[in-house]
């Protein structure tokens, strides 16, 4: 028989239950208000009395309300037709719900029950198979979608049957496994799997070794993700951290993107709703939404589910993963979600850590970071998970517990800057605070020697230096005056001003220029270095501001004309010319 | 308030703070009303048989015999087209004198709009005023505020706004306006004869703080009916925010809550999303549109109020006086609509975009310029075009007494750059330049 229990205190969405039977840390309960069960979870056990974080409005509660709990915890269903859906934190679907108001206590399933898919047998009876080994696949869309041995399963089973290739629905059962004592346990295309868990069933997780390319200089070249590597992307408002994140969006180089739009704007939503399945994935010629999956919980919908959403979309991440898949998973931003633990702990009056935040912050993002990497899958094969997070800072001030905390966990930084996004210089990524820890990487180095160039981390921590050295002449001649200081200063500053306009910025609304593959990459950043090694001899320093401000702009040419094009070596011969 | 049959009375607090009162009751559900010796107030809290309620008007008299009874349902607005043209205090009790309203009674602060059901904002909402027509385009289920210093005319600006604006209805939510203020706001409606779309809910600086935590709700609820019902589109003015969160501190500290980044509650990035995110476009044509006010302390855009403003709105508009004109301009460099490219070039003519970058680029270059005359340098030819051309664009452009269309604006713009600069320094694109350049 299940627990039990009654409403016994309430503070907005924290209730207390007494209950009438054992209950489990983070287990799920319906509490019945009306006519309509509020879904909660319990957070704190003390004695009889459970507190339980409500996903939903409390209001009309009362003391003395049935509460029933449900012996699980919080879980998402997983299955063919994930891809391309748009749910809730909860993982409820948006799109099958009714009205243009979110109804209270209305809870959808996020699977299409009546849809067929086309089942193609991988496994065959007698095989040895243990949890996440693949029995079958079926096409969603364009991608094979594995059916696997569920992630809950433990221990060693065998085939006992599979069904032949055909077209099933998803509660189908699509095979049979005998576990060690001799029982048949019937499989189907869906499982569920506890959010707050992260999904083990691979062999090993190794070092990343590969760049997870996004199209974006700055990222790829300057400060590369690896593919399974974490990077956060912290600024203030207006920075164009939307900006950026919806570019890796659409440009990155992976097979599944899970967007976890968690206490941000609903109108950013909306627009990833209306243009998605306008654009193009670069990679595949299909269309972005055929690859994305998003879960939307924004700023005014219930905190509590705000925090689940989060795990919501790792899972399915990790999901995709363990089919041998690149997944990537952005996540903006992780400071509403940590918002969103300040709340609750004190609500539950825990002694606060700094700012009000709890004391295990780092220790929760830590672990949250540590659930993306690469794998490799039982059956030798390899799945990433790819995070990306952004970190909205309290008034742009970086030093506050998330981004401290994040920055802990996270192996990539890209920090927004104030000052570059006030004078356009977008993205607006500062160039010397941000790092990437994979460039020191071995793995990572061996990789970039041979698919780019063999060096290539040194021309790459060459031009950063450029950047810096720019970055002090800048303010050398800001402090003497343009006259107060030698002619070098002046060409040192207006080679960091090349490195930064022709290559570091980049235009995200310009169709040619927001995508810049890795060759193209190469491509530019040789010719701006072959600039920068050169020495050149000035009359004045407006003559060199001048001579400067001209290769930026044929070099800017060169970045909006399709790479290679007669176009694009006008404005190389262009650039010989100035040059010589 | 209608009494109702279940209505239970209590004579017996238990503990009274200078916002709460504690009190032992059975029953009682979360967020419902009741009336604390005869002042309105609200279930925030319950433990056991211990109810905390948080008493609107504050507790100042209250003693504890005094007789506490509740309403059994949270606060509700009564809508219909009645409401337009009346003024109503926190409560929604009409405070013009006139009669009550009649009509379907409706919880306040209610459920948010489906995320997949909205559309993408499309319309342009034309105020006159150049600084944010052409610079900062607004539109239609936008929610942005005004961010200015407690000296800055932004009731005038936002009345001015709301008048200018083609809307059907107009709401006007005032947390701790002062009296002045508040006639102001009553006159001009009269003035300009608009005050039969026109609704108000008001809580001036007379009245408690606490109060005002229900303004928003109040004015939204009505917007919500005029929008998702009526299919209108609706503006909503909320003046000032930041008396708002003041008020939400004010309850959260009497609870006892842990204060986070400037005595705030660590909930107030919630607290003041749930409202602004009520800005929408519907499918069905209605819209709710939010311009607001957020009082900044000498322009610190870092204290937690603006702070968390600016992570949930679409952008800000930044008022400040310019010294070399005297005019109160609109900041071109601090202000920001972000969804503004949703409308220019596309209901406004093709070269709003180019002439708004150009126009603000070159009026930074008027700033170097400043800067350098202030640190003793020489200064170019261009440098001295550019401090002449700012001031004549503060003035036409920038200032928030201009009242012209998008169109004039444009024309201005290029007459404006067309007597100070060459077509090549505007850097405005050829094809542009052949169709518009104003030979001087």
């Amino acid at each position: 028989m299940s627990t039990t229990g009654k409403v016994t205190g309430i503070v907005s969405n924290l209730v207390t239950v007494a209950v009438d039977g054992p209950v489990a840390e983070n287990e799920l309960c319906y509490i019945t208000l009306g006519g309509s069960r509020l879904l909660a979870e319990v957070i704190k056990v003390n004695g009889d009395k459970a507190s339980v974080q409500v996903f939903e409005s409390t209001r009309g509660l009362k003391n003395g309300d049935n509460v029933e709990f449900l012996g699980k915890m919080l879980e998402v269903t997983l299955g063919p037709g994930l891809l391309s859906g748009i749910y809730d934190g909860l993982q409820n679907n948006l799109t099958t719900m009714e009205g243009v108001f979110l109804k209270r206590g209305e809870y959808t399933d996020p699977l299409d029950h009546a849809a067929s898919w086309e089942f193609t047998p991988i496994a065959k009876p007698g095989d040895k198979v243990v949890a996440a080994d693949w029995l079958g696949e079926v096409k969603e869309g364009w991608l094979p979608h594995k059916i696997m041995v569920p992630f809950s399963f433990a221990g060693e089973y065998t085939v006992k049957e599979v069904a032949p290739a055909g077209n099933y629905t998803i509660d189908k059962t699509i095979a049979v496994l005998t576990n060690a004592d001799g029982e048949d346990v019937p499989v189907t295309m869906i499982q569920k799997w506890p959010v707050k868990v992260a999904v083990k069933g691979y062999r090993e997780k190794p070092r990343p070794a590969k760049i997870m390319e996004t199209g974006v200089r700055v990222i790829d070249s300057f400060n590369p993700i690896a593919e399974g590597g974490t990077g956060f992307i912290p600024g203030p408002f207006g920075c164009g951290k939307t900006v950026l994140q919806h570019a890796i969006a659409k440009q990155g180089d992976a097979d599944v993107i899970v967007m976890a739009a968690c206490g941000e704007r609903a109108n950013e939503v909306v627009e990833i709703f209306t243009e998605f399945p306008e654009l193009i994935d670069p990679h595949t010629g299909r269309h972005l939404m055929e690859r994305t999956t998003i879960i939307c919980n924004t700023s005014n919908m219930p905190v509590a589910a705000r925090e689940a959403s989060v795990y919501t979309a790792m899972t399915i991440c990790e999901y995709y993963r363990a089919m041998g898949l690149k997944c990537l998973l952005l996540a903006d931003s992780t400071s509403r979600w940590a918002q969103a633990l300040r709340e609750m702990s004190n609500r539950m009056e825990e002694l606060p850590g700094q700012d009000a935040f709890p004391v295990d912050l780092s220790a929760i993002i830590s672990n949250f970071y540590a659930r993306a990497g690469m794998v490799v899958l039982n059956n030798g094969q390899t799945g990433a998970v790819t995070f990306i997070g952004t970190v909205s800072p309290a008034g742009g001030n970086l030093k506050e517990p998330v981004t401290e905390s994040t920055k802990k966990a996270a192996r990539c930084f890209y920090a927004l800057e104030q000052s570059r996004a006030d004078q356009k210089r977008y993205p607006a990524v500062n160039p010397i605070d941000s790092y990437s820890k994979y460039l020191e990487y071995p793995e990572i180095q061996e990789y970039l020697d041979t698919t780019i160039q063999k060096g290539w981390v040194d021309k790459v921590l060459k031009a950063k230096n450029i950047v810096r050295r720019g970055r002090e002449m800048a303010d050398q001649i800001n402090i003497l005056g343009d006259d107060g200081v030698p002619m070098s200063y002046h060409e040192a500053f207006w080679k960091s001003e090349l490195v930064d306009f022709a290559f570091l910025q980049q235009d995200a609304f310009d169709n040619i220029d927001a995508l810049c593959p890795m060759e193209r990459q190469k491509y530019m950043l040789d010719c701006i270095l072959d600039i920068c090694e050169r020495s050149f001899e000035f009359e004045n320093f407006e003559e060199c501001r001048t001579f400067f401000k001209d290769l930026i702009n044929t070099l800017r040419q060169m970045n909006y004309t399709e790479f290679q094009s007669p176009k694009f070596h006008e404005y190389e011969q262009k650039l010989k010319i100035q040059l010589s | 308030m209608a009494t109702k049959a279940f209505q239970r009375t209590y004579t017996q607090l238990q503990a009274i703070t200078k916002a709460t009162v504690t009190l032992n009751a059975k029953g009682v559900s979360n967020d419902e009303l009741a009336t604390v010796g005869g002042k309105l107030a609200q279930v925030v809290k319950t433990k056991g048989d211990s109810v905390t309620l948080q008493v609107f008007s504050g507790t100042e008299g209250i003693p504890t015999n005094a007789e506490v009874s509740f309403q059994g349902a949270p606060p509700t607005l009564r809508v219909s087209d009645q409401l337009a043209g009346r003024f109503f205090n926190a409560y929604g009790h009409p405070i013009d004198g006139g009669a009550d309203i009649e009509g379907e009674e409706r919880e306040i602060g209610g459920p948010s709009v489906n995320p997949y059901k909205r559309r993408q904002p499309s319309q342009l909402i034309p105020t006159g005023i150049a600084g944010i027509d052409l610079n900062n385009t607004l539109v239609s289920g936008q929610k942005i505020p005004f961010f200015a210093d407690p000296d800055q005319p932004y009731n005038q600006v936002m009345a001015d706004v709301a008048l200018r604006a083609d809307v059907d209805k107009i709401i006007l939510g005032g947390m701790g306006l002062s009296n002045d203020d508040y006639l102001f706001f009553r006159h001009s409606f009269e003035a300009a004869g608009a005050l039969d779309k026109i609704i108000s809910f008001v809580n001036t600086t007379e009245e408690p703080p606490v109060e005002r935590l229900l303004i928003p709700d109040m004015a939204l609820t009505a917007a919500e009916y005029f929008a998702a019902d009526k299919n209108e589109k609706v503006l909503v003015l909320l003046t000032d925010m930041t008396l708002y969160a003041d008020a939400l501190s004010i309850v959260s500290n009497r609870m006892d809550q842990i204060p986070s980044k400037d005595s705030m509650p660590g909930s107030l990035y919630s607290d003041l999303a749930k409202i602004y995110e009520k800005a929408v476009q519907l499918p069905s044509g209605g819209s709710i549109t939010i311009i607001a006010v957020t009082t900044l302390n000498d322009g610190d855009i870092t204290h937690a109020i603006p702070d968390n403003t600016g992570y949930i709105t679409e952008g800000q508009l930044f008022l400040r006086a310019d010294p070399d004109t005297g005019k109160v301009i609109v900041d071109p460099f601090r202000s920001l609509s972000r969804l503004k490219q949703l409308v220019q070039g596309k209901q406004t003519r093709e070269d709003h975009s180019q002439v708004m970058n150009a126009g603000v680029r070159l009026y930074a270059d008027a700033q170097n310029a400043k800067t350098k005359l202030e640190n003793g340098f020489d200064l170019s030819d261009y440098d001295l075009r550019c401090l002449d051309y700012a001031k004549e664009y503060a003035v036409r452009l920038l200032s928030i007494d201009v009242n012209i269309t998008v169109e004039q604006m444009l024309d201005t713009a290029w007459e404006i750059f067309a007597k100070y600069f060459s077509p090549a320094e505007t850097g405005i694109k050829q094809a542009l330049v052949d169709k518009y350049w104003k030979a001087s």
